[in-house]
């Protein structure tokens, strides 16, 4: 096995596009969760709604590209709304099932046979990003040494990048305020909050909202990523990868996220590329794992990574420890 | 107990009499004005005050068969500290929760300030002046006690989304507030936790730190729940004096205590609850002789500090 | 203010009526005669033919194959009428014919009758599947929906119910006892379905009975192997719910797939009672296999109300649910109850694994589904509350079979969803929960 080339293919996971779009995601996550204090599991929900608000604007209203990904966010902000009205108002362990639950009614709308003429049903939609490749302003490959990156791949990976770091300036901005500082003490305790004139209720819902852009917008990235989407790409598990990137990276911390989705897709395409390396020469007998087999390994690996990480750190590689110790509840 | 806290406490206790005894010898101005407005009130439950910023209507609020709260007529005089009494489960706390919108009642109507608030959302009321603190303190764990102080001011440009986006346009009220809290930091013993989180805290700083932080919001009213539980004597007499001064300011205290020496000496005014409903009213001095009191309180209150000590 | 947000909303409401108007007024689009989501090397197959009162074979009829709820593929009827759908393998489906696809008056002869619930498939088989269709003059009642069709789906619901309900009741049980809401619950079902498949079949060719009990017993031992490795220890180091709660995700995850590596990703089928005919009891046909599972499952609920109001333990769960800490303080060994909670959760879990396997499917994210429909369940009666979980699951089966009367199959699973979502916000501490206090 070549391990040169397994430790490339890991750093080009960590860097690539799917980084990215995972950390942006994330980063709206932990405008819910870690500044907020909102469980939110449907994430996913919010990535479709982005996802197909692009694709659908592009191929059935001929928008152009740019307008559609405004028009998934606009979904964006219409889910929070229909989401966060009922369900805002409810203690945080009925939120986290509520939106999960969201997010799987979702998919099965999306998927249903009636909404196919739309959506595209179980089969979903495809090319609908040819705008964005064709002002790609690549020209050539970047190499570095056994690393490569193609035209297409840079330009998704600067505006993937661009797009998150940005994200990433807005949420310090905003934190850093006293309206960050509501929002942080609605996480630690909302009738102290609602005790001192907040409207809790409009605050959690304007960080819905925006958690909510953000994750559309990832949604939006992904979409143009792949040039082709389906509901059943939206299940509840890329919910809770972005859990594990976040909590990786350190919940509550501007960077935490983007830290997080470049550690957690470097360790995740290494194993994968471990593994099938080890396959092919032969290091683990065949009945003990097929090659099919390797997506429930990766899987199950982020089970475990999730649960250790929980136990032994749960504030994540740039948490603050003394801050977590308090978090009794 | 050693012996040696024992007497600690005895001559604690002693001293914590005598500044009492001063307090009551001297009363503030704001003691003699509500004195005064209270002067012709007569001691019957619901009784009219001539100047009431709270007024309760037939407010009441079951628990399954539990009547927590039956209060048919109730009213707060503007500038005094009322103390409202009674046993444990009372409804002293859910009759806070009602009348600051935490929890709907079953029915009722009642006024702040001459407006209607009834079925207002409890942020609202805080907004319009009328501020709590809670019986089981809730500190903002991981906000640092200055920013747990700076939380309770009002009207903060900076709190709006998109504002906040811009600094320039709330850096100056930020550094006012700052200011502000750190002066009720020092006033109230805690300027040395000031950038501690809150959640380090022991249980009695907490209880300052929620009574500063409400503070913040500069209210007319202020309702107190226990807030001298597990502070220390000494500390509690310095609370006290905070307290009186706030009236003296013209704020309105509704506290609820448990302490009778520190009812008496303190409040200008006493409502006694049981079993939801308000049994009796009146100067401290006419509650300590009522015996509708002395039934459903005193009498299981002293009754247990004697088998206690 | 309020104004202003409700004519927020009404306007959002609006768009997404607008949004959606397109979509339900087109007739789909003539999908591919053989879809995707079956894989190629499928054996099993389900195929018919579609003719008229007259014989004549019918074009352009779209026939839907569903599995609890999920779309397996779809065909259209070529010139000669037959239509064909591959499966992923051996078990029972559901066919619908689309209705709105057939000529003028030519309806199907029975009322429902475009839908043939419980179309078994044995291993390697291609299942013919027949539609009476008649000249549209309906037998009973007019337009309205048919009484029998009700009755069915109420029966269906129940029995639906009746499974969820008994894997819900431990996962009320955990979150009563330990505030925990388990996301590893339905890995518990996985694994006892999954213990029985193996135990049943070979070498082993166990009876189903005794796999049944044995898969329960690995069930609880596994739920109390958790509860003793990870949650216990956990409680002593002081961690926050928060923290466990994600825990018990990642447990989830890592259970899950460690299952889909051993059991592998296609849909097995018990060996014994996989096909039975239908017995018809007046207007409702049940198999009896299908009978026995409600009345045992009824008999499980029936038997755990019996535990918790009349033993020992059950008061002492009782006890620990109401107030943990007095409970502690008069003496009740705290942990050994909340043990005794997994374990007993754990094995109900799995005996509920194998009757959704039997009735059902066996498969990796079985649990995880019903996970979901457990929580609607628990949610629906009131978090913490044995008894509401085991109402709340009954009535999030009865929704899920009933809002076939007026919705796609595939959408079954999102009304019950959708259902919970919305008593949340009429009554958010569910039908049988209680308020908690502020301040
Ligand atoms: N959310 C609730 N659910 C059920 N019962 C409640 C609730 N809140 C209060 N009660 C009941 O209402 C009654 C009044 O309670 P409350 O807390 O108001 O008493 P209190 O006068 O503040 O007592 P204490 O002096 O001990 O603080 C009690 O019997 C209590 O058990
Ligand atoms: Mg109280």
């Amino acid at each position: 096995m070549d391990v040169l080339a397994v430790l490339s293919v890991a750093v080009r996971g960590a860097l690539g596009p799917e980084a990215a779009i995972y950390a942006l995601a994330a980063i709206g996550l932990n405008i819910h969760f870690g500044y907020t204090g909102l469980l939110n599991f449907g994430q996913v929900g919010f990535m479709l709604v982005g996802a197909y608000g692009t694709a659908i604007s592009v191929l059935s209203f001929d928008a152009p590209l740019w307008a559609g990904v405004l028009v998934g966010m606009a979904c964006a902000v219409v889910l929070a709304l229909i989401l966060g009205i009922p369900t805002l108002r409810l203690r945080g362990d009925y939120l986290a099932i509520a939106t999960i639950a969201a997010a799987e009614v979702l998919r099965y709308l999306y998927r249903s046979s009636f909404a196919e003429p739309v959506t595209g049903g179980v089969f979903g939609l495809v090319q609908f990003a040819g705008e964005f490749y064709a002002v790609n302003p690549y020209t050539a490959p970047l190499e570095l040494g056994p690393l490569r990156f193609n035209e297409r791949a840079l330009w998704l990976m600067t505006v993937a990048w661009g797009i998150t770091f940005l994200a990433a300036g807005l949420v310090w901005l905003l934190v850093h305020s006293p309206w960050g500082r509501v929002l942080r003490a609605v996480r630690e305790d909302e009738d102290a909050a609602r005790s001192l004139g907040k409207n809790v209720f409009a605050y959690k819902m304007q960080a819905l909202v925006l958690g909510g852009v953000l994750g559309a917008l990832a949604g939006s990235l992904l979409a143009i990523n792949s040039q082709a989407i389906t509901p059943d790409a939206f299940i509840p598990i890329i919910t809770f990868y972005l859990w594990t990137i976040m909590i990786l990276g350190g919940a509550s911390r501007v960077l935490g996220p983007i830290l997080g989705s470049i550690v957690f897709w470097f360790l995740l395409t290494f194993l994968d590329a471990f593994l099938r390396g080890a396959m092919s020469a032969g290091w683990i007998p065949g009945f003990l794992l097929a090659p099919s087999d390797i997506g429930a390994v990766r899987f199950a690996a982020v089970g475990l990574g999730l649960m250790l990480l929980m136990v032994f750190r749960p504030a994540g590689l740039i948490g603050n420890q003394k801050e977590l110790r308090l978090d009794v509840r | 107990m050693s012996d040696d806290r024992h007497e600690d406490l005895l001559a604690q206790r002693e001293s914590v009499h005598e500044q009492e005894q001063e307090r009551e010898d001297t009363p503030s101005v704001g003691a003699r004005r509500a004195a005064a407005a209270l002067a012709g009130v007569a001691n019957v439950p619901g009784v009219a005050k001539p100047d009431a910023i709270l007024v309760a209507d037939d407010m009441s609020r079951h628990f399954g068969g539990v009547r927590a709260v039956e209060v048919e007529h109730l009213e707060i005089q503007r500038g005094t500290i009322t103390a409202l009494i009674g046993p444990n489960g009372a409804g002293k706390s859910t009759f806070f929760n009602l009348t600051t919108g935490f929890d709907r009642p079953n029915s009722g109507r009642w006024s702040f300030d001459g407006k209607d608030i009834s079925g207002a959302p409890s942020f609202r009321i805080a907004r319009q002046g009328m501020v709590r603190t809670f019986q089981l303190t809730k500190a903002l764990t991981r906000l640092t006690s200055l920013e747990n102080l700076m939380l309770g001011a009002t009207g903060q440009r900076g709190e709006r989304l998109l504002t906040s986006l811009l600094r320039p346009t709330w850096a100056a009220q930020e550094a006012g507030i700052r200011h502000r809290a750190e002066e009720l930091l020092a006033r109230f013993n805690l300027a040395h936790m000031r950038d501690e989180f809150a959640g380090t805290m022991s249980g009695g700083q907490r209880k300052l730190l929620e009574m500063a932080r409400a503070l913040m919001v500069q209210p007319d009213m202020i309702l107190l729940d226990e807030p001298m539980a597990g502070v220390n004597p000494a500390l509690t007499q310095s609370l006290l004096g905070h307290i009186e001064a706030l009236r003296d300011e013209g704020m309105t205290i509704v506290l609820v205590e448990h302490d009778m020496d520190v009812i008496m000496s303190i409040s200008d005014w006493v409502v006694c609850f049981a079993q939801g409903k308000v049994i009796a009213e009146g100067r401290p001095d006419d509650i300590r002789r009522d015996t509708a009191v002395i039934d459903a309180y005193l009498g299981t209150h002293r009754s247990l500090q004697e088998d206690q000590t | 203010m309020t104004a202003r947000l409700w004519a927020a909303i009404a306007a959002v409401l609006l768009g997404m009526l607008l949004l959606v108007a397109p979509a339900g007024a087109t007739t789909p689009a003539a999908s591919s005669p053989v879809s995707a989501g079956a894989s190629e090397e499928a054996a099993e197959t389900v195929q018919g033919t579609v003719r008229d009162p007259d014989r004549e074979p019918l074009e352009g009829i779209t026939i839907t194959v569903t599995q609890d709820g999920e779309e397996i593929g779809s065909a259209v009827t070529d010139a000669e009428g037959s239509w064909a759908v591959p499966l992923p393998g051996p078990g029972s489906y559901t066919v619908t014919l689309d209705v709105s696809g057939l000529p003028e008056g030519v309806a199907p002869r029975a009322e429902g009758g475009e839908v043939l619930d419980g179309v078994t498939v044995r291993p390697g088989a291609s299942q013919g599947v027949i539609f009476q269709l008649g000249t549209g003059e309906v037998e009973e009642g007019g337009a309205a929906i048919p009484v029998a069709r009700v009755l069915q789906l109420v029966v269906d619901g129940i029995k639906f119910g009746a499974i969820i309900a008994i894997t819900a009741v431990g996962l009320s049980l955990v979150f009563g006892t330990t505030k925990l809401i388990n996301f590893a619950h339905g890995e518990f079902v996985t694994i006892g379905a999954v213990t029985a498949y193996f135990l049943s079949t070979a070498p082993g060719n166990l009876p189903i009975v005794l796999a049944a009990v044995l898969a329960m017993a690995v069930g609880g031992a596994v739920a109390g192997g958790v509860e003793v490795g990870l949650w216990r220890p956990l409680r002593r180091r002081g961690a926050g719910l928060i923290q466990m709660f994600i825990v018990a995700i990642g447990l989830s995850l890592l259970l899950r797939h460690l299952i889909l590596i051993v059991f592998g990703s296609r849909r097995q089928q018990y060996d014994e009672y996989s096909l039975q005919t239908a017995w018809t009891l007046g207007p409702v046909r049940i198999t009896p296999r299908d009978l026995v599972i409600t009345v045992l499952a009824f008999a499980i609920m029936i038997g755990v109300a019996v535990m918790l109001q009349r033993t020992r333990i059950g008061t002492a769960m009782r006890a620990v649910n109401d107030n943990k800490d007095l409970a502690e303080a008069s003496g009740i060994d705290v942990q050994r109850v909340i043990l005794v909670v997994w374990v007993l959760g754990g094995a109900l879990a799995a005996i509920g694994g194998v009757f959704f396997g039997l009735t059902q499917a066996i498969y990796s994210e079985m649990g995880f589904e019903l996970l979901l429909l457990m929580f609607a369940g628990v949610i629906l009666g009131g978090l913490g509350s044995a008894y509401g979980a085991m109402l709340g699951s009954l009535v999030i089966g009865l929704v899920s079979q009933l809002s076939t009367l007026w919705f796609p199959a595939s959408l079954a699973y999102m009304w019950a969803l959708l259902v919970m979502i919305i008593v949340l916000l009429v009554r958010p501490q569910g039908i049988l929960g209680r308020r908690e206090r502020v301040g």
